[in-house]
């Protein structure tokens, strides 16, 4: 894996990019590497668009802000447009093809669509339509490995919800699966 | 397995505040500072503690005052448009010798400015954080570690020199998450003879007060306040260098835009460039010394802020002998490495 590497997560408020942001960046500190998470912030709202951004590294993190991810996981089509040039050359983009009908647009990088949201409601996932592309993610990068992710998501999730834990694992490998 | 938790940045004040035995809060909800407010509304009453939304940031720096007077430790929180609120407040504290903590987690100005992450209050933090003869220590971490680490030194000071103090951040530390680990520390929290907590029939009555009608009087006590000023700036001041040692290129940054210069000096260092960076801890007080000494071998000298250049008056001062570049993004917009790598390239060019 490369030394450094960053990821944008991005979509509607409600469809979880944060809190992907979250598990990825707990994998990054329980592999013991340096991690970021830096959320956009401001006068957003309900059904606005909401992102954050991820990094690793093996030295202290300079600056929190993601220019030029590694990685985009695109929620909609807004988030697609907003960030698709930002990725490096060679980079991945995961998209929920449920709601992006846009073409990315580059032939420089790797897209890999998967209709997350479809998947969650089809399999009793509803709402995490987000760690779906998560496992994908896990899949097409080798970031971590599962049982970091396993981990990671056991510390991202509040007490009161530990209940929704089998239903993340079960999204995390239904990605895997794609 | 790591010990370290992820939290954001104001949430780790937040906690880091009450680990050090802060337990009674006054704040008012702004924006990007409000997760310090939720976090202690939530922890503070289970705690025993205060945890009061006040009907203005004037009225919480008022409560911060009056508990601070009656001896307890505690604090307020806000960001830039509402600090310049609380200086009535601060200004007071400093008349009256009260300990304190003030947070800013700055934003855009001047007015109503911008939610985004800015340094353009430094001036205030630094020069005039309220009216009259007056100086607070002020602090500016860097990382969501060293804002809990710092917590816990400002008050310490704070309590042992009877002057308030401010922990300087801004949006980005606010709002990021990083992993963090809590000092095992139990807080060491000073008596107060002084405070006005009931003399309960077997002492004089203390008085707390900032107004003097005789000038003279004033005078001596400005004079004998000056006095640990003096201590605290020769004793107090704190930087990290950073690859200073072979530096031909030094920068001057602190907070957010320290992180942004130390990817940018990494990326110079790659490409040939000798680049450093002295980065002050405390920006009062301001670490004349460890600038001078950094500076001495350093062919040009760059300081680089989220502002129109205001830490870089200090620069000069430190350093009256030396030509000082400036490079700054201001309004809420953050500067990217490439930018500072631009300048530091500028300036590593003709080096030597």
């Amino acid at each position: 894996m490369a030394k450094s590497f960053s990821v944008i997560i991005a979509g509607y408020g409600g469809q979880g990019a944060l809190f992907t942001g979250k598990v990825i960046a707990y994998a990054g500190l329980i592999d013991g590497r340096e991690v970021s998470w830096f959320p956009s912030y401001g006068p957003e709202m309900r059904g606005g668009t909401v992102n954050c951004g991820v990094q690793f590294d093996d030295e202290p993190i300079g600056s929190p802000v993601v220019t030029r991810p590694d990685v985009l996981i695109a929620m909609n089509e807004p988030s697609l447009t907003k960030f698709i040039d930002q990725v490096i050359p060679g980079g991945k983009v995961i998209l929920d093809s449920t709601l992006i009908k846009a073409e990315a647009g580059r032939d420089d990088i790797e897209v890999f669509p998967v209709p997350a949201s479809q998947l969650s409601n089809d399999e009793g996932l509803e709402g995490i339509a987000n760690i779906i592309m998560l496992g994908k993610m896990l899949k097409e990068t080798g970031f971590t490995t599962f049982q970091t992710i396993e981990e990671a998501v056991r510390k991202s999730v509040p007490e009161r919800k530990i209940h929704l834990f089998e239903h993340n694992i079960r999204a995390i490998k239904l990605g895997m699966s794609l | 397995m790591d010990q370290r938790v992820l939290m954001k940045g104001n949430e780790a004040i937040a906690e880091a505040v009450i680990q050090a035995g802060c337990l009674h809060f006054f704040g008012y909800p702004i924006t990007p500072q409000n997760e310090i407010n939720a976090y202690m509304s939530k922890r503070l009453p289970r705690l025993g503690g205060t945890y009061l939304q006040a009907e203005s940031e004037i009225a919480a720096v008022n409560m911060l005052y009056g508990a601070a007077a009656a001896g307890i430790r505690a604090v307020t929180s806000s960001s830039s448009p509402g600090i310049s609120l609380k200086t009535e407040g601060i200004s007071y504290m400093c008349g009256a010798d009260l300990p304190g903590l003030i947070i800013n987690v700055q934003r855009g100005g001047p007015g109503l400015g911008t939610i985004q992450p800015s340094q353009a209050d430094y001036f205030q933090a630094t020069k005039a954080p309220g009216h009259g003869d007056l100086k607070i220590l002020v602090y500016a971490p860097n990382t969501v570690q060293e804002m809990v680490d710092v917590v816990f030194t400002a008050f310490d000071l704070s309590d042992k020199y009877r002057v308030p103090a401010m922990l300087l951040a801004d949006g980005i530390l606010g709002q990021m998450m990083e992993p963090v680990q809590f000092p095992d520390q139990k807080p060491d929290i000073p008596a107060k003879p002084w405070a006005t907590n009931g003399t309960k029939g077997e002492r004089a009555p203390n008085i707390i007060n900032s107004l003097y009608l005789v000038a003279t009087e004033l005078e001596d006590k400005v004079r004998e306040r000056f006095v640990r000023y003096g201590e605290i700036e020769a004793n107090h001041s704190q930087a990290e260098n950073y690859l200073t040692d072979d530096a031909d290129v030094l920068l001057v940054a602190y907070g957010a835009s320290s992180r942004v210069a130390k990817r940018a000096i990494n990326a110079a260092r790659n490409q040939g460039i000798k680049a450093g960076m002295l980065r002050p801890v405390t920006l009062w007080p301001f670490p004349k010394k460890q600038l001078e000494a950094a500076a001495k071998n350093a062919a040009s000298i760059l300081t680089v802020e989220m502002s129109m250049g205001q830490m870089v008056e200090d620069v000069r001062l430190a350093l009256p002998d030396r030509k000082v570049q400036f490079y700054g993004r201001t309004g809420g917009v953050i500067p990217t490495p490439e930018e500072i790598l631009e300048q530091i390239k500028a300036l590593g060019g003709g080096v030597k």
